[in-house]
């Protein structure tokens, strides 16, 4: 049985219709890559996923459960951790709170605690004090994946990881990538860096106009069928 | 002499200002509600210590220890229950229901109580007082700062050294966020409003054992209160209690240069700051 799971998920803004009909599995374990360009609804489905955007409550399956109805507060008490587009820090919390806050809806056992965040990133450490707005945008990274760890979650949500930061930067934070799967979450990357995100992943989910165009591993897919589903076909 | 005696004076004053306030702008800093009914929670606070102290012959401040959990379920039922719906983009909705909270509260003790003035007694405390040098400063009013100062300390304790504290910070940054870290936006108010009502069990003692009340007094307190958040800036604890100062100190210097200018003073001193420095002396989002 898989452990995240949707099944025709639609969602919607208002009138706009942003999903029409996905299905994704994710195992345990996992590390899924969902690509596509601006506007495809890579977004909307994390939203969905995390609670932020309400759905039918069977459109959505974690570990058995229907959640898809369920706010955001709850999904994430079952532990679905989201790390947000543009990193979402808190301004006026410090780093360390940051980090802390992470374990305020979930306090699970498990290989993630303060000093083991600190381990991953040892800046994080040596700033713990500093206000998160005085941190590059790699280390807001770092804070925002570490806080999203905190709480032990079994999937971990990371929306745009390499955002707005520079290539050195993307791939210091993709290189923590092997470490977070072998602690045992699984992991949903969506990503507008195709590169990086296919070097990681599993098995990667394409998307165009709120509809999934194209899956498989990473080894099966051509540059070419990308493009058609990135794109779409001219 | 007689003008340090003023000053003095006016400034334990401004610690019962800034326990009116020190609710007002824990609430306006969690949740960027404007409660224009907290002047009318303070007396109805008021009335609920002076029940318990000539029903069960108490004294205020044991009194006021009973009603402070009383207060707390009443501000956590109407956050949850009332003002978290009045919550959104659009900020008509929290103001127009509290001040209707404001109309019924008043008319609703009117009701029960009468248009009478009342006074909590608290026996000899009332004309105690401390000889400082020359000047005698009254019990009350040095416990009345005494007592601000420790609700300003504990407020900032709460906010900057537990997790509950940091949820109020966080949720105050980014509701939806928070939510992302399993914060409970609705539940984490009512915690917060039920906080502020403590604050204004605490504002109350000092309000009914200080001078005479009656049901309609309280847009008066909002008034000082709201005044006094202005001076100190949005959301910053010791800014409100420097902010209730001022317009203490305004008022006592203004009553002594002309009894009639008193509640004037501490109005001007207020268009001052607000002239001179628009965002209040220390402006800060929360803390």
């Amino acid at each position: 049985m898989a452990l995240l799971e949707t099944r025709g998920l639609t969602a919607f803004y208002g009138d706009f219709q942003a999903l029409f009909g996905v299905d994704v599995v994710v195992d345990e374990g996992e590390i899924i890559a969902i690509i596509g360009a601006n506007g495809a609804g890579k977004t909307t489905l994390l939203r969905s996923l995390s609670g932020v955007l309400a759905n039918e409550a069977d459109a959505i399956r974690f570990d058995g459960a229907a959640i898809g109805s369920l706010p955001a507060p709850d999904v994430m008490a079952r532990g679905i951790a989201m790390v947000p587009e543009g990193r979402k820090l808190f301004p006026s919390l410090s780093v360390q709170e940051n980090l802390q806050i992470g374990t305020y809806g979930r306090k699970a056992d498990g290989p993630w605690s303060l000093e083991s965040v600190h381990a991953l990133f040892p800046i994080l450490k040596e700033r713990r004090n500093n206000p998160s707005t005085a941190l590059s945008g790699g280390q807001q990274q770092m804070v925002a994946i570490g806080r999203a760890l905190m709480s032990n979650p079994r999937v971990l949500l990371c929306d745009e990881l390499s955002l707005g930061l520079a290539p050195v930067t993307i791939r210091d934070i993709y290189a923590v990538m092997p470490r977070l799967r072998a602690s045992g979450a699984a992991i949903v990357l969506v990503e507008q860096d195709i590169e990086q995100a296919l070097k990681v992943a599993d098995r990667v989910y394409c998307m165009m106009e709120g509809r999934i165009t194209l899956s498989g591993t990473p080894a099966e897919l051509s540059r070419d069928a990308i493009h058609d589903a990135y794109f779409g076909v001219a | 002499m007689q003008w340090i005696d003023t000053i003095l004076q006016g400034l334990l004053l401004g610690g019962l200002y800034a326990l009116f306030a020190t609710g007002l702008s824990l609430v306006f800093g969690i949740m960027r509600l404007v409660n224009l009914a907290h002047g009318d929670l303070i007396v109805l606070a008021a009335y609920l210590i002076l029940i318990l102290v000539s029903a069960l012959g108490i004294d205020p401040f044991t009194a006021a220890l009973i009603a402070a959990p009383v207060m707390f379920a009443v501000g956590w039922a109407l956050q949850y229950v009332v003002l978290n719906r009045t919550l959104g983009d659009d900020i008509l909705p929290p103001l127009l229901v509290t001040f209707g909270l404001s109309i019924v509260i008043q008319n609703a003790l009117l009701e029960g109580f009468s248009a009478d003035s009342r006074k909590i007694p608290a026996g000899a405390l009332e004309t105690q007082s401390i000889a400082l040098g020359g000047i005698n400063v009254g019990v009350m009013p040095v416990l009345t700062f005494v007592s601000a100062i420790a609700v300003i300390v504990a407020l900032n304790q709460l906010f900057y050294r537990t997790a509950l504290g940091r949820a109020f910070r966080a949720t105050s940054d980014d509701p939806v966020t928070a939510g992302l870290m399993g914060i409970r936006a609705e539940r984490l108010f009512a915690k917060a409003t039920g906080i502020a009502m403590v604050v204004v069990t605490i504002a109350a003692l000092y309000l009914g054992t200080r001078a005479n009340f009656d049901p309609t007094i309280g847009p008066a307190r909002l008034i000082y209160a709201f005044e006094a958040v202005i001076i100190g800036g949005l959301g910053s604890f010791w800014g409100t209690l420097i902010g209730g100062i001022i317009i203490g100190v305004s008022q006592a210097v203004g009553a002594a240069i002309n009894p009639e200018w008193q509640i004037l003073a501490g109005h001007i001193a207020f268009l001052i700051v607000l002239l001179v420095r628009p965002r209040g002396l220390f402006p800060r989002t929360v803390g």
